[in-house]
C-alpha cells in the first residue's frame, strides 16, 4: 500500500478509498465528506496527552452553574454522572429503569482489558492499541483507540480505589486472564460478573455524589426527544413512566449513554429495555449515525425453545476450549438422540474447514458457520420457523479425556445455567447453542472530544461509534464504556463548557414547545391508532427480517427485500398497532410502541448500509465479498470510510457522509484462519 | 436484647442447676433455699445478693420487652398489607414463635413468682413455708406438671432461637464455623435448660421425688 | 400446560389493588416464568384489557429488576430470579398467585411493580468509598488478601432484587445492607469509612421504614445470589464497633 506524509508530518500508511460500487444506489444521496476536526496531529503516543492540555479548564466556581444532563447510567454513563459530580457540575442523570444501577453494562461477564503488563509478558500501550485496531478489522479511528489503550490503565486503577472485588492472586495482587485469542494476560475480571462489580463501583460513586447534591437522578425517566436551540443540544423531553407526565429538561449540554440498539434484532443478549430511541431521536433532529451496519453476533448463546421466545442468554465463549462443534451429516438424523449417532455420521464442521484453528476461529466466522449448516437443514434442537436453529456443543471427549470432575471444575456454572434454562444436562446430553446478536459497534458519529455533529450533544460508550471498527474483541466494551465516562469525556467536555454558561433558554422557548409537542402528538398518535396487532408482533416481525437479511450474512437481494419488507411493516405499524392504556399512567405498551416505532427507522437504515458496504469486514459479512474459501474479503481501496448517515428528512433519503478513516501508526492487513 | 437475653441464659441456667438439688433430698434443698438469702454474709444484709440478682433480672426484663415490643411494632408498621400466600422457606419455628414464645414465658414467670416467691400460692392448699413441700405439692397435681412442662417447650423453643440470634446480634458469627457454633450453642442451652427444669417435676410426679 | 393465575392488579399507588384470576392455556414447560406473562399479556391485549405490568429486564439474572412473590415465595420455588424460573417448575393445572413485593418502604406502583428507591437512598447514606475520579493511586500498590476479596465479591453479588425485603416477616432490608457492609469492610480501600458507613447505612435504613432483623433467616434462603446470612452479623459487629469508638 502506498504511504504519503500528511500535513503534521505523520506517515500516512493508507490512500483515500474510491468507491466503485454502489449496491445502494437509489437508497440514499451522498453528501459532503467529513473529516475529524479535533483529532489531533503528532506522535500517536503525545496526542492526547496535548490534546487534554490544549482543551481549555473551566474555573471551579463556575461548574455549579453549568447543567450536564446524562442519559443513560450504564459505565459510560454512570462514571460520567459520577466524574462531572465530583468535578462540581449539576449533573442531571437519567434512566429507564428504576435504579441506576441496573443498566445493562451489569450483565457483561468476562473482563476488562488493560494494558498494565502485571505478567510481564510483553503487553504494553501500543500493543493493545494494536490488537483493538486490527481485532476491529481496521475500521476503527486510530487516534481514538490508541487513547483508549493509552487511559486503559487508570481505569484498573480507578476502579480498585471504588472496591470493585478483582480476583486476586494468593499474595493479594490482582489477577489476569487471557482471553478473546489475543496473546498476552491482560484481561482483569471478577468470577463472570465483571461487568456487574464495575457498573456497582460506578453507581455508588455517583450515589454518593446524590448525596452530596451535585448529581440529581431521575429513575423510570425515558428520553423522548432532543431540545435543539441556536444550532447547540440544550436539553431533553423525558416521560417520567410513573405518572406519565411529560417533562422538560433544559441544560448547557446533553449527553447520550444510552447503549446499543442490538434489539432492533428482538432476539438478542441485551436487555428488553435497552432501546436506540434517545440516540435515534437525536439522529432524527441531525445528528449522524455512524456505521449502523456493524452488529457482533455471538457465537456460544442458549437457542431459542420456540415462538415465545423474549430474549437470548449468552454463555462464556471459553466453553469453545474444551468442547467439540458438530450437527449430524444427514438431516434425517436431526432428530435421534445425539448419543445415538455414530462418530463417522457427525460432522465436525469447524475442525473440517479451519483444520488449524479448529473450534477456536473467530466469533465471526463460528457464528456464521453455524448458520449455514442450519439453512442446509441440519440444525439440532426444537423447530423454530422453518428451521431447527441449534448445533451441538459436546463435551462427551472432554470429559473421556479430562475426567468429570475436572470439566466441572471448569465450568460448572456455566453448566448449571444451561441445565437451568433449557432442563438438560449437558454432562450427558451435549449442549445445543446458536449465535445470538450480543453488541453493536455502530453508533451515534462523535469526533475525537466524543461529541457529536451537533455542537453540544456528546455520546459516549456503545451509542457512539468510535472505537471498535466493525468488530469488537472481548473484554473491551467495559473498558471503552469507563475509559469515556471516567477519562475522556470530563476532559474533553470541559473545552465546550469553557464557552458556558449559555444563554438561559425557558420552557416557553419556541423550540422548547415544539419538541415537547412532538412528544405529546407522537404519543395521542400510538393511543388514537386502536388496530388489532400488538406492539411486540411488530417488534418479532421486524426482528426476523433483521435477522435474516441483516444478520450474520447479508446478499443484496436480500438486503433490498428487507428494506421492502421493513418500509411495509412501518406502514402496518403506524395503520395498525394497538396501545391500551392511557398516556398519564404507568403503561409500557406505549413505552414498547416509541421503542419500536424506532427501530423500525432504524431497521432500514441500517439494511441500507449494510447494502452500501460491498465489502466483508468484522461482524459484517457480504456474501458478495468473499475468497474463493469463503472468507470474509476487505476492500480498503473502496470501504476504508466511516460511513456517517444523516437522516433525510420524513420519507426522504439518508445522506452518507464518508470520514477516511487515516492511519499513520499501523499497517491495514487481510485476516486470515485457515 | 441480646445482651438482656444472655443475662437470662446465665439465670436460668444457674436456677436450674438449684432446682436439681431436689434430688439430693428435702434437707438439701431447702438449705440451698436458705443459702440464696446468705450468700455474701455479713459484707452484705441478709437476700442482699439475691436483690441484687433480682435487680439485675427486672432491669433485664424491662429492656427484653421493650425491646421486642419496639421490633415487634417496626415489624408491623413494615409491612402493612399482607401477603394473600406466604411460605416460609427455610426458618426454624422457633425463629418465627420468638414474640408468642416470648409472651407465654411472660404469662408463665408471673404465674411462676407467685407460686413459689411473692405470694407462695400451694395449689394443694398444703404448707408454704417449707419450700421443698411447696415444690412437691405442686408438681403432684398433674394438671400443674403439664402447666409448667408446657411453659418449659415454650422456653426451649425461645432458647434455640434465642442463643443464636443473641450471638449473631453481637457479631460474633461471621464464619460458617461460628454460625455452626452458634446453633449448636441454642440446641444445646434449650435441651439442657428446658431438659434439667422439667426433670424435677416429672421425678415429682412420678413419685421418685417425694 | 394449563394454568389458573391469580395476579395482584392495582391501577397505581393510591388505588385498592385486588387478586385477579386468569386461566391460561398453552404454556410450555420450555418458557420461563416471564415468558408465560408475556403470553398472558398478549392474550389480555388482544381481549382489549390491559397487560399485567410487572418489572424486568435483563431476563438472565443479574440486573435485579424482577421481582414477583410466587405462591409465597420471593422469586418462586427455584433459588434464582423469577426471570430465569421456567415453567417446567410447575404443573400442569397448578394455581399460581403472583404478588408485589410487600413492604410499606417498597410502595407498589401499579400491579406487581414496586418502587424500590428507599435501596437507593441506604447507598447514598454510605454504601461507597469516597474516592474521586483521578485519585487513585496505583491499583498493585494495596494488596488485598485474597480470602478477603473473595469474600468481598461473594457479597458483593447481591443485585438489589429486593427479595430479603420481601421474604423477611419483619420486613427488615438487613441482608441487603449487611452486604455492601461486608463487601466495602473486607478490603483495604473501605477501612477508612468502615464505621461511619455503618452507623450512616442503618439509620436510613431504620428511616425508610425497614423492620428490624430478628435473625430468622428467610432472607437467605430466598436470595437469588446466596448472600449468607453472616453479612448481618458482620454488620452487627461492625456496628457495636462503631458506637464503642462513639459513633
Amino acid at each position: 500500500m502506498a504511504s504519503t506524509v500528511d500535513v503534521s508530518g505523520n506517515t500516512v500508511l493508507t490512500t483515500p478509498p474510491n468507491q466503485q460500487s454502489d449496491d445502494a444506489h437509489g437508497y440514499y444521496t451522498l453528501g459532503e465528506k467529513i473529516a475529524d476536526t479535533k483529532a489531533p496531529a503528532g506522535p500517536i503516543k503525545d496526542r492526547w496527552t496535548t490534546h487534554k492540555m490544549n482543551n481549555r479548564l473551566v474555573n471551579p466556581a463556575n461548574r455549579r452553574k453549568l447543567d450536564v444532563i446524562i442519559v443513560g447510567t450504564g459505565l459510560a454513563g454512570g462514571a460520567a454522572a459520577a466524574t462531572l459530580g465530583e468535578a462540581g457540575y449539576n449533573v442531571k442523570s437519567f434512566c429507564y429503569q428504576d435504579s441506576p444501577r441496573r443498566a445493562h453494562s451489569i450483565a457483561a461477564q468476562g473482563g476488562i482489558n488493560a494494558a498494565k503488563n502485571y505478567k510481564e509478558d510483553g503487553d504494553s500501550t501500543y500493543r493493545l492499541f494494536y490488537d483493538t485496531v486490527k481485532g476491529g478489522d481496521y475500521r476503527s479511528r486510530e487516534s481514538n483507540v490508541y487513547r483508549l489503550a493509552e487511559v486503559s490503565a487508570n481505569i484498573i486503577d480507578q476502579c480498585v480505589a471504588q472496591g470493585v472485588p478483582f480476583a486476586r492472586e494468593y499474595g493479594g495482587l490482582l489477577d489476569n486472564r487471557s482471553f478473546g485469542g489475543v496473546q498476552v494476560s491482560r484481561t482483569f475480571y471478577a468470577r463472570g460478573q465483571t461487568g456487574q462489580q464495575l457498573l456497582i463501583g460506578a453507581y455508588q460513586a455517583m450515589e454518593r455524589q446524590v448525596a452530596a447534591g451535585t448529581v440529581t437522578q431521575y429513575t423510570r425517566h425515558e428520553m423522548l426527544e432532543l431540545i435543539i436551540v441556536d444550532g447547540k443540544a440544550r436539553g431533553i423531553i423525558a416521560r417520567d413512566m410513573v405518572t406519565g407526565a411529560i417533562e422538560t429538561h433544559l441544560a448547557d449540554v446533553v449527553v447520550l449513554a444510552s447503549g446499543g440498539y442490538g434489539n432492533v434484532f428482538f432476539l438478542s443478549t441485551n436487555a428488553m429495555g435497552s432501546n436506540v430511541t434517545a440516540a435515534w431521536r437525536a439522529h432524527r433532529k441531525g445528528a449522524y449515525m455512524a456505521n449502523p451496519c456493524y452488529t457482533q453476533i455471538h457465537p456460544t448463546c442458549i437457542p431459542v425453545s420456540g415462538d415465545h421466545q423474549s430474549k437470548l442468554t449468552l454463555m462464556s465463549e471459553s466453553l469453545r476450549n474444551d468442547g467439540r462443534i458438530w450437527v449430524p451429516k444427514k438431516a434425517e438424523d436431526c432428530t435421534k438422540d445425539p448419543r445415538d449417532i455414530p462418530e463417522e455420521d457427525r460432522d465436525y464442521y469447524l475442525e473440517r474447514i479451519y483444520p488449524s484453528f479448529g473450534n477456536l476461529v473467530p466469533r465471526d466466522i463460528a457464528s456464521r458457520q453455524a448458520k449455514n449448516v442450519c439453512d442446509e437443514g441440519r440444525g439440532v434442537g426444537p423447530m423454530v420457523g422453518d428451521f431447527r436453529r441449534g448445533v451441538y456443543l459436546d463435551f462427551a471427549d472432554a470429559i473421556k479425556r479430562l475426567g468429570e470432575d475436572a470439566v466441572r471444575e471448569k465450568y460448572d456454572n456455566l453448566f448449571d445455567m444451561y441445565e437451568r434454562i433449557t432442563g438438560e444436562n449437558p454432562y450427558e446430553v451435549p449442549m445445543r447453542i446458536y449465535p445470538a446478536v450480543h453488541y453493536v459497534m455502530g453508533g451515534l458519529w462523535v469526533d475525537y472530544d466524543l461529541q457529536s455533529n451537533i455542537d453540544g450533544l456528546f455520546v459516549t460508550g456503545e451509542a457512539n461509534f468510535s472505537d471498535h471498527g466493525a468488530n469488537r474483541l472481548g473484554a473491551s466494551a467495559l473498558m471503552q464504556g469507563l475509559a469515556d465516562g471516567y477519562f475522556v469525556l470530563p476532559n474533553t467536555i470541559r473545552e465546550y463548557l469553557a464557552d458556558g454558561p449559555f444563554d438561559a433558554i425557558d420552557e416557553s422557548h419556541p423550540e422548547v414547545v415544539a419538541a415537547r409537542t412532538e412528544v405529546e402528538d407522537r404519543i395521542q398518535k400510538f393511543l388514537s391508532i386502536n388496530g388489532t396487532r400488538t406492539v411486540d408482533s411488530y417488534h418479532k416481525e421486524l426482528g426476523n427480517i433483521m435477522w435474516e437479511y441483516c444478520g450474520m450474512e447479508r446478499t443484496e437481494d436480500g438486503l433490498r427485500k428487507a428494506i421492502d419488507m421493513i418500509r411495509e411493516l412501518k406502514a402496518d405499524f403506524w395503520s395498525n398497532v394497538k396501545v391500551l392504556g392511557t398516556a398519564d399512567s404507568l403503561n409500557q405498551s406505549l413505552e414498547k410502541a416509541g421503542r419500536v416505532a424506532d427501530f423500525l427507522e432504524l431497521g432500514e437504515l441500517m439494511c441500507i448500509d449494510a447494502l452500501n458496504r460491498r465489502e466483508s469486514c468484522g461482524g459484517h459479512f457480504r456474501a458478495e465479498s468473499q475468497t474463493e474459501d469463503g472468507e470474509a474479503l476487505r476492500h480498503d481501496d473502496e470501504f476504508a470510510y466511516v460511513a456517517a448517515w444523516e437522516f433525510g428528512g420524513e420519507g426522504g433519503q439518508p445522506v452518507l457522509h464518508k470520514e477516511d478513516l487515516v492511519y499513520t501508526a499501523i499497517e491495514m492487513k487481510q485476516r486470515s484462519y485457515k | 436484647m441480646a445482651v438482656s437475653g444472655l443475662i437470662f441464659i446465665g439465670f436460668v441456667l444457674t436456677h436450674m442447676y438449684g432446682n436439681l438439688k431436689a434430688f439430693a433430698g428435702e434437707e438439701s434443698f431447702n438449705e440451698y433455699a436458705h443459702h440464696l438469702r446468705t450468700i455474701g454474709e455479713p459484707m452484705l444484709p441478709e437476700s442482699g445478693l439475691l436483690w441484687v440478682i433480682r435487680l439485675v433480672l427486672i432491669v433485664s426484663l424491662v429492656v427484653h420487652v421493650s425491646s421486642a415490643l419496639i421490633l415487634a411494632r417496626r415489624a408491623g408498621a413494615a409491612r402493612t398489607v399482607k401477603y394473600a400466600v406466604k411460605k416460609n422457606k427455610h426458618s426454624s419455628i422457633s425463629s418465627r414463635t420468638m414474640r408468642w414464645g416470648g409472651l407465654t414465658i411472660l404469662v408463665f414467670l408471673v404465674w411462676h413468682l407467685l407460686n413459689f416467691t411473692i405470694v407462695k400460692v400451694n395449689p394443694s392448699g398444703g404448707e408454704t413455708d417449707n419450700p421443698y413441700q411447696l415444690m412437691v405439692d405442686t408438681f403432684d397435681l398433674w394438671w400443674m406438671t403439664l402447666i409448667y412442662l408446657a411453659a418449659m417447650a415454650a422456653l426451649a423453643l425461645h432458647l434455640h432461637h434465642g442463643t443464636f440470634s443473641a450471638m449473631q446480634t453481637l457479631g460474633w458469627t461471621n464464619s460458617a464455623a461460628a454460625r455452626t457454633r452458634a446453633r449448636t450453642a441454642g440446641w444445646v442451652l434449650a435441651i439442657v435448660i428446658a431438659g434439667g427444669f422439667s426433670l424435677v417435676p416429672i421425678f415429682v410426679l412420678l413419685g421418685v421425688i417425694d | 400446560m394449563r394454568l389458573t393465575l391469580k395476579i395482584w392488579r392495582q391501577e397505581n399507588a393510591s388505588a385498592q389493588g385486588a387478586l385477579q384470576t386468569y386461566d391460561l392455556d398453552g404454556i410450555s414447560a420450555d418458557m420461563s416464568f416471564l415468558e408465560m406473562l408475556d403470553v398472558l399479556n398478549e392474550k389480555l391485549q388482544g381481549e382489549g384489557q390491559e397487560p399485567v405490568a410487572f418489572d424486568h429486564d435483563c431476563r438472565e439474572g443479574i440486573c435485579g429488576t424482577c421481582s414477583l412473590m410466587i405462591n409465597g415465595e420471593a422469586h418462586g420455588p427455584e433459588v434464582t430470579t423469577t426471570c430465569q424460573l421456567h415453567m417446567r417448575s410447575f404443573n400442569d393445572g397448578d394455581t399460581i398467585t403472583i404478588e408485589p413485593w410487600r413492604a410499606d418502604a417498597f410502595p407498589v406502583v401499579r400491579d406487581l411493580i414496586v418502587d424500590r428507591s428507599a435501596f437507593d437512598r441506604i447507598i447514598q447514606s454510605g454504601g461507597f468509598i469516597s474516592a474521586n475520579t483521578g485519585s487513585a493511586p496505583e491499583a498493585n500498590s494495596v494488596p488485598a488478601p485474597r480470602d478477603k476479596a473473595m469474600r468481598a465479591f461473594n457479597v458483593a453479588t447481591c443485585i438489589g432484587c429486593g427479595a430479603c425485603v420481601a421474604a423477611c416477616p419483619n420486613g427488615s432490608a438487613s441482608l441487603f445492607m449487611g452486604a455492601k457492609i461486608t463487601h466495602l469492610g473486607e478490603l483495604p480501600q473501605g477501612q477508612p469509612e468502615r464505621y461511619s458507613r455503618v452507623v450512616d447505612m442503618v439509620a436510613q435504613h431504620d428511616h425508610e421504614g425497614f423492620g428490624g432483623c430478628t435473625n430468622i433467616g428467610e432472607c437467605a434462603s430466598a436470595c437469588p445470589k446466596e448472600i449468607p446470612l453472616d453479612v448481618i452479623s458482620q454488620l452487627n459487629k461492625d456496628l457495636r464497633d462503631a458506637m464503642r469508638m462513639g459513633l
